[in-house]
């Protein structure tokens, strides 16, 4: 797979379902290659995680305030 | 163990986060806030259920979240099909003929909110980035990202197929991804 843009849905389709083998395969030869894509993979990932964590967030800011 | 009074002062400091919320969802500021008062209100009514197991934030929250999801679907029955947002700005801008990065939107390094107070100004900045998505394209993101719904659900309430989905999902996060950097994570770097 060449292009970046096909790779960014691909990172980006791996947070929400599995992806099959050959998908695993190109996107895993993309960001072996591709630096920018690596960059925004890891991204990606942190604002997934970053996401998962708000509600515990709301909760810790009410908890500093007492 | 907490009285009702304590929950019911902790409800009302809660509500302004839990309009916010909802605003991200329905963009009719009258009713985010009537379902924000529905949810207050069965809280209050089922607070012996509460066991306080989780949080009692999470608890309050997954009311307001099961509000929300009926809401979405009662909408889908009474009316249009979901439209895509068309006319969005293509996330194609950030890149080349050749389907490679920009330049200038490739992606810099970031440094992540470590500390509650960090993430407490980024979750302000990303609320900003998250407004300023096309109103479909936010809310198919929120459903997956805040409300942590699977995209198989998501489909189901909206009646997209979950192909869509996944590519209103990609647009989503790349342009979040480039608002941010441009937005916060640049900024912060800069102030370290």
């Amino acid at each position: 797979m060449k292009s970046c843009v096909q790779a960014t849905y691909l990172m980006s389709k791996q947070l929400d379902t599995q992806l099959t083998l050959l998908e695993k395969m190109s996107l895993r030869m993309h960001l072996f290659m591709c630096g920018n894509c690596n960059l925004c993979n890891d991204q990606l990932t942190t604002m997934h995680d970053l996401c998962s964590q708000r509600i515990t967030d709301i909760h810790l800011k009410g908890r500093d305030k007492e | 163990m907490a009285s009702i009074s304590d929950y019911t002062q902790q409800l009302a400091e809660l509500r302004p986060k839990l309009v916010t919320f909802t605003m991200l969802q329905i963009p009719d500021r009258n009713y985010a806030e009537d379902l924000v008062q529905d949810s207050i209100i069965a809280a209050i009514e089922s607070i012996e259920k509460y066991e306080g197991k989780a949080a009692f934030e999470t608890w309050v929250y997954s009311i307001l979240k099961y509000k929300l999801i009926d809401y979405i679907r009662h909408k889908k029955r009474e009316q249009e099909r979901f439209v895509s947002d068309e006319n969005d700005v293509d996330i194609d801008s950030f890149f080349n003929k050749k389907a490679h990065w920009n330049a200038d939107d490739t992606p810099q390094q970031w440094h992540n909110p470590e500390e509650l107070h960090l993430r407490t100004h980024f979750w302000e900045v990303f609320d900003f980035c998250l407004l300023h998505l096309p109103s479909n394209t936010a809310r198919v993101f929120a459903l997956r990202e805040l409300m942590e719904m699977e995209t198989e659900e998501i489909c189901d309430s909206l009646g997209i197929s979950e192909q869509n989905c996944w590519t209103i999902l990609h647009r989503a996060r790349l342009k979040l991804r480039s608002c941010l950097e441009r937005g916060w994570f640049l900024k912060t770097g800069e102030s370290v």
